[in-house]
Formats: C-alpha cells, structure tokens, sequence
C-alpha cells in the first residue's frame, strides 16, 4: 500500500497504534549486540516457541518484540515486560518457561531475575526507577529498545514520518533550516560543526545535484552509539534524511556504513525498502511532488573513511584517500557536487528538533551544546552499556552515577574519548562538563561517543602505543607527516615501554607531534599524535617510570614486568599450567606452581585464569 | 585452487555497470569466495570498464578484502580500545598459540583464519571474538580453549 497524502498517513498511524494496543502486555527483547552476544537470539526463539505451544489467553507471539539495544548490555540478556517495565537481566533460555508462567500467566515477578545494584543493593522491579536509566534522557535513542526493531508499522504508530509530513507539508526549506539553527544542534560524529549552518552553505550553492550522506561509518574503536541506531532504529534515521534532503534540495541520499555491522546494513536496506513501499521514499512523497531516495553503500573497513572527503570517495568507489579542503565538501563533495554529510546520531535528531521545535531543543544542555549525547560506556566501569545524558552532565555523574563506578571498586585512573583522535582525562578532571568546548579545552575531545573507562591496570603507555598503532594501519599514506611522522612517535612510544627511551625522548616525541599536527592533510593525522600528547600532559609520571625507573605501574608492558607466584597463596590447582601456552609453568597437583621465567613471555594467561590471586606482577 | 566462477554475472547483474559500483561488487565477490580470486578481479575490471590497476588498488585499500583464500571458519578477534584494555591481546596469543598460526593467516588445512579487526561495536561485551558472524563476549583466554574445541568438532 502507498500512502498518497499526509490524511492517510494519519490514518495508518491510528490503524497501526490501535493494532499495537490490542496487547497491552509486551514482552521485549533486547537484541542489541550485547545482548546478542550473550545468546538473545536463543531466549527470543525459546519465547517464541513456548508461547506458541501454551495459547495463552490474551497473549501470542505477535505480543513479543525483538528490540534494538536497550543500552544496559552489561545485564544482558535483557527481557522487559510491558506495560510495567519489569526488568529482567542476565535471562537464560532456560529462564523462559518460569518468565512466561510467572509474568505472563500470573502477572506476577522472578524475583530471582531482577536487578540489584551493587552501589546500594537495592533490588528494583521497574527498569524506568534504575539509576542506570533514571538519570539518562533519550533523544536521538527515544525508540530504541521500545518498538521492533526495523518496524515501520510501529514506527509510524508512536508518530514516526510525522515530522517529516509536517516539514515537507507545512515548511519551507529554509524554514526547517532556521529550525535546525535554532536548535543549536551540531554533528555528532565529534566534530561539532552547526547543522543547521551546514544545510544553510549547501542549500545556497547554485548547483544541481545535491547529494544528503549520512556517515554510518563508526570507525572509533570503542563506540558503538551509531551501530545501536542504525540498528534499532533505522526509521528516525531515514526520516531525519529526508528533512534534511528537503531542506537543501536533494533527491538522492546515501548511508554509508561499515562492512563489520553486518545487521545494521540488513535493517537498514529493509527500512529503506519498507519506506518505499508506503511511498515514504522515492517520487512525490506523500503527494507533496517531493522526490528523495537512499541508497546504501557499503564501507571496506577503513577508518578513514569516516573523513568526508575520503567517505565521498568511497561511496563513488574509489579508493578513500581525504583530499585537501581548500573547496569544502558541501561545495563540492559526492561526485564534485554540493553534499550535506551528517552522523547517524544528528539524523536521529532531527525528526524531534522539527517536531517539537529548535527551542525546545536548545532548552536541554548547555548554551553553546544544546540537547544530549549518545555515549558507549565501556571499559573497566561497572554498568557498561548504551546511554544518552543532557550535554553538560559531568564526567562523574556518567562514570560514577549511571556507570556505577569502576568494577571491582579499584582505583580510577582515566577516561578516554573521542577515539583515537581523542584524549585521556585523569581523575581531577572529572568534574568537567561533558560537552563539545570544554572537552576540548582539557585536551580530548567529544568525538562520536565511545567513553572507555581505565583503572590502574591500564598502563597509559600502552594506551598510547595501541591508538598509534592503529593509526598508523589506518592511516591512508597520502601524506608524509602522518604517515612516516606517527610510524616514528609509534616506534618511540614502544622504547618507552620497553624501558629503552630516554627522558629527551619525551622531548623529540612532544616536538613531533606538534609537526604531525601542523602537516597532516585530514583530521586523522592532525588529531593523531593526541592519545600520546593527552597521556604526556597527565600522566608524565608513569611515562618518567617506564624510563627512569624501568616499571610499569600497571603491570602491562612485557619488557618491564615479571609475573610470579606466590608459593603461600598457590594451592596447586593447576589451572594456570594448562593456560599456559608455552608450557612454562611446572609443578604438581595440590603443590605451589613454579614459572620459568626462561620460557614465559609473559602473556598474562596465567594470571587472568588463576583464581586465587596467587599471581602477581612485579 | 579450482574456482566455480558461474556465480560472478549474478554478482555483477545485482549493480550498475559502472565505476561507482566497484567497492560493492568486490564485497560480493568476497563474501562468495570468501577472498578476491585474480580471476574475478580481471572480469571485474572488464564489466565495470575499470582499469586492473584500480581495481588492485581498491582490492588492497581496504581491510573487507583478502587477496588470499580464508579458512571456512574465520576467527576474528575485536581489539578495538575496550577489549584491548580487557585483555584482546591475550586472547590473540592463546589463539595463534592453539591454531599454531598468526593473525592474517590460514591453517593447513583451511579450516581456520585468524584476523584481527578494530572494533565490532560490542565494546559492552569486550573481550569479543566472532566466529564467522557468530559473537562471544566476555572471552577469557581459559574459555578460547573450548570455542576452539567446539568449532573444530563441527
């Protein structure tokens, strides 16, 4: 069926939210890739086939709803119930059965399955009164975790494609651009930069086509914000493109995302192909005589490509190599024509920005970061998992009051953000606000999200090593400075952890990294040397001890380190020696263990397996 | 090795004859065959009125694509920040270590290929090893012993 006018849109959606009302009790279940990964697939065929086989009254499968991540993936598998939020974690297949007689039969709870936080162990039946959630405020992720997964049906029935109807019905472009600057809204893929002035620049260019591309490519290891939404919610995200293709005049849009979200491409294709069908996408939408249709392309997995320049390329098939920016890329982008690029998350917010207005919007955060931001909280923290919180929440509130502190209770040391191109920030500096300016200020930087916690069993050195290791893959070798230039602060990062640098090492590392940021052609290599200058501005002491005192205090770097057992502690489990792959650990069963130390490259299998704490690093 | 090269015009019907259509068609390709044979590189360039040299250079560009044969079971490791913080290195070791091979490489018997790969956006789950499209989260390097049993005995 085609919906040809926006009366008939308002029809399907109240045909479609009587149909979603006919089972007021729902059971969700969060297919997020956390939960995945933990077997949700299994509980949700598990579900599906009990409830088949019992007809209970009132209740069948259409009742059941796979979801996209419901953002607390450390208590995966999660199972809600609807309509009262009952909140089951870590749920196992064979949990299903009692959930269905319990909660479905008898509306009553398993105990035994709620959540208890460890802070204050209180137990907590409704997942909504949970500090996780309770402290969170959901703009760009408002359906995820709530409706199917990839459903127009129930998309439309919460009012999805009503913001659309009403941009593309009641606005003129350069209405809905004024809208989108009154927001304030700016890109969530880290950079920053004002939407709404992006659209204004494109829009104004006399040229024809214009290209709409939403980067989909979430390059930075530790964030997975984007995936959530492309998954989860791809509807917001095609509906966000369409506003915007309608604001600066464009009729074909594309999605670039990433090879490795295998889930996302599907859900994505079928939600464009969804939105076809009712005529959402394609010729005259919804009878207004507006044309815009999306395509996806597939990425190659290469972390450049977030760039736009390179990004454009890509999606022409080319090779992504960024080019100098003389000529910016909504002057000439996709196919040298002028081309909007915005993040899957800014999309995401667009549909409510028009819906409810700029102002409403610029009301939540801070005056010159207004709404909130998507982050994946991970790492050594406690609650790791999927949030969105006010811009100007602190690093504290999110890392001690959502995440629930760091786990096992030991000592913070620091957070990363913005990826590779980001930085560390130390404990002192937790009481920043957590927005675009003042992140940047400290040395880091917002990027697209991912916050990766760090105890003091992260070694920063390390840190540092691995971020330049990966750009050094990732980087394309176009340029000199970025391609030779973080090869050589690489190599002198390793001379630290292996005790061999000096103290004037430091020196030459900080002077080039200073040329790598003046002489890099793109923001790979311009931002690059931060995780070493981020690390070097807060943490000069564990640099100073690798090469002073020739330790590592975390006890991570191999060449510094020595793993030994403790002869008082080891009771002679022998889990350690089958671990050990170099069959360096000797010793009988119920007799303290030995490690020759001849053999042992210290891979740490030991010491990650062995239960008692008998191992130590010195 | 002997390829069945039947199934590349269905690949190259599913896009446009052109230029713009290269990256995908060679992911076709590669999920296929599981890497990009010469032979269907050259047919590639012929279809898409592409240079070999681009089509090389765009084979060898990006990380999706393999100009050597890949195991029927590729293990890809995550080593994004988060499961490099929690342990990913470890968990490479003891599989290069139980596989007897390094990452990038095929066993012998082209069961299985070890790749590694920055970040599968599980970080909630870090450490994370996927079997095919099959993901493991919270991976030990004790429990990289079993997932290796289980997946040689099927």
């Amino acid at each position: 069926m085609r919906i040809e006018t926006i009366s008939q849109l308002k029809d399907l959606r109240k045909t479609n939210l009587e149909r979603m009302n006919k089972h007021p009790r729902t059971v969700l279940i969060c297919c997020g890739p956390g939960c995945l990964a933990n077997g949700a697939k299994k509980i949700s065929d598990e579900f599906h086939k009990v409830i088949k086989d019992k007809k209970i009254k009132g209740f069948s499968v259409e009742a059941l709803k796979e979801t996209g991540c419901h953002g607390f993936c450390e208590q995966g598998p999660l199972v809600i119930i609807e309509p009262d939020g009952v909140f089951y974690t870590k749920v196992k297949v064979r949990d299903v059965e009692e959930i269905i007689e319990t909660s479905i039969k008898k509306k009553e709870i398993v105990e035994r399955l709620l959540y208890t936080n460890a802070a204050d162990g209180k137990t907590y039946t409704d997942y909504k009164e949970i500090p996780f959630y309770k402290l969170q405020n959901r703009i760009a992720l408002r359906n995820i975790g709530k409706i199917r997964q990839c459903d127009i049906d129930e998309y439309i029935a919460i009012g999805g494609y009503e913001a659309m109807a009403k941009a593309l019905s009641k606005m003129k472009p350069q209405e809905v651009i004024d809208e989108v600057i009154a927001s304030g809204l700016r890109g969530r893929g880290g950079g920053g930069f004002p939407t709404g002035r992006k659209w204004a620049t494109c829009a104004k260019i006399d040229d024809e086509p214009r290209y709409v591309i939403c980067n989909g490519d979430e390059g930075d290891p530790g964030a997975f914000m984007d995936r959530a939404i492309m998954e989860g919610d791809p509807h917001s995200v095609i509906e966000g493109m369409i506003i915007a293709a309608w604001a600066v005049g464009s009729h074909n849009g594309y999605i670039y995302v990433r090879e490795e979200y295998p889930l996302a491409v599907v859900n994505l294709q079928k939600a464009i192909e969804q939105a076809q069908a009712l005529g959402l996408l394609g010729e005259n939408i919804l009878g207004t005589g507006f044309d815009f249709d999306i395509h996806v392309s597939r990425g190659g997995g290469a972390f450049v490509c977030g760039e736009s320049s390179a990004l454009m390329l890509s999606v022409a098939g080319e090779v992504g190599e960024p080019r100098a920016k003389y000529i910016r890329s909504v002057q000439k982008g996709l196919f040298d024509k002028p081309t909007v690029l915005n993040n899957v998350e800014s999309y995401a917010n667009v549909p409510v920005i028009i819906a409810k207005g700029g102002k409403w919007f610029s009301s939540i955060g801070t005056a010159k970061s207004t709404g909130t931001k998507a982050f994946s909280l991970v790492g050594k923290v406690r609650n790791t998992g999927l949030i969105e919180v006010p811009m100007g929440t602190t690093l504290k509130q999110i890392i001690y009051d959502i995440g629930g502190g760091v786990i096992k209770d030991r000592p913070f040391k620091a957070v990363q953000t913005g990826g590779p191109s980001g930085g560390c920030l130390p404990e002192e500096k937790l009481d920043l606000s957590v927005d675009f300016d003042t992140l940047t200020q400290a040395g880091s930087m917002m990027g697209s999200g991912g916050m990766i916690v760090m105890d003091d069993r992260t070694c920063v050195v390390d840190v540092a090593k691995y971020f330049l290791q990966f750009l050094i893959d990732e980087s394309c070798g176009k340029c000199v400075p970025c391609r030779e230039g973080l090869y050589q602060l690489h190599a002198l990062a390793v001379a630290v952890s292996e005790g061999r640098a000096t103290e004037e090492d430091l020196d030459k590392m900080e002077k080039l990294s200073e040329n790598i940021v003046i002489g890099s052609l793109c923001g790979l290599g311009k931002s690059g040397p931060n995780p070493f200058l981020s690390t070097i501005r807060y943490f000069r002491d564990e640099y100073l001890a690798h090469i002073r005192d020739k330790r590592c205090p975390a006890g991570v770097c191999r060449a510094l380190i020595t793993y030994k057992i403790d002869p008082e502690i080891c009771n002679g489990c022998m889990a350690c020696i089958s671990a050990c792959a170099h069959e360096a650990i000797t010793g009988k069963k119920k007799e303290p263990h030995f490690i020759n130390q001849d053999k042992c490259d210290k891979c740490g299998a030991c010491y990650a397996v062995c239960q008692h704490n008998a191992i130590e690093v010195v | 090795m002997k390829h069945d090269f039947s199934k590349l015009p269905e690949i190259f019907d599913r896009y446009p004859s052109a230029p713009e259509s290269l990256i995908a068609v060679l992911q076709d390709i590669q999920k296929e065959y599981n890497f990009l044979p010469c032979h269907a590189l050259e047919e590639t360039a012929k279809r898409l009125g592409v240079p070999l040299s681009k089509v090389f250079s765009v084979s060898t560009f990006y990380n999706a694509f393999s100009l050597n044969p890949k195991g029927e079971k590729v293990i890809r490791i995550c080593v994004g920040t988060t499961c490099h913080i929690r342990g990913s290195k470890q968990i490479q070791q003891q599989l290069e270590n139980l596989l007897k091979i390094k990452a990038g490489e095929t066993t012998e018997d082209g069961k299985f290929s070890i790749e590694v790969v920055a970040c599968v956006g599980a970080c909630a789950m870090a450490p994370v090893v996927a079997v095919n499209d099959e993901f493991h989260g919270g991976v030990t390097v004790a429990n990289v012993k079993r997932l290796v049993k289980t997946n040689k005995k099927d």
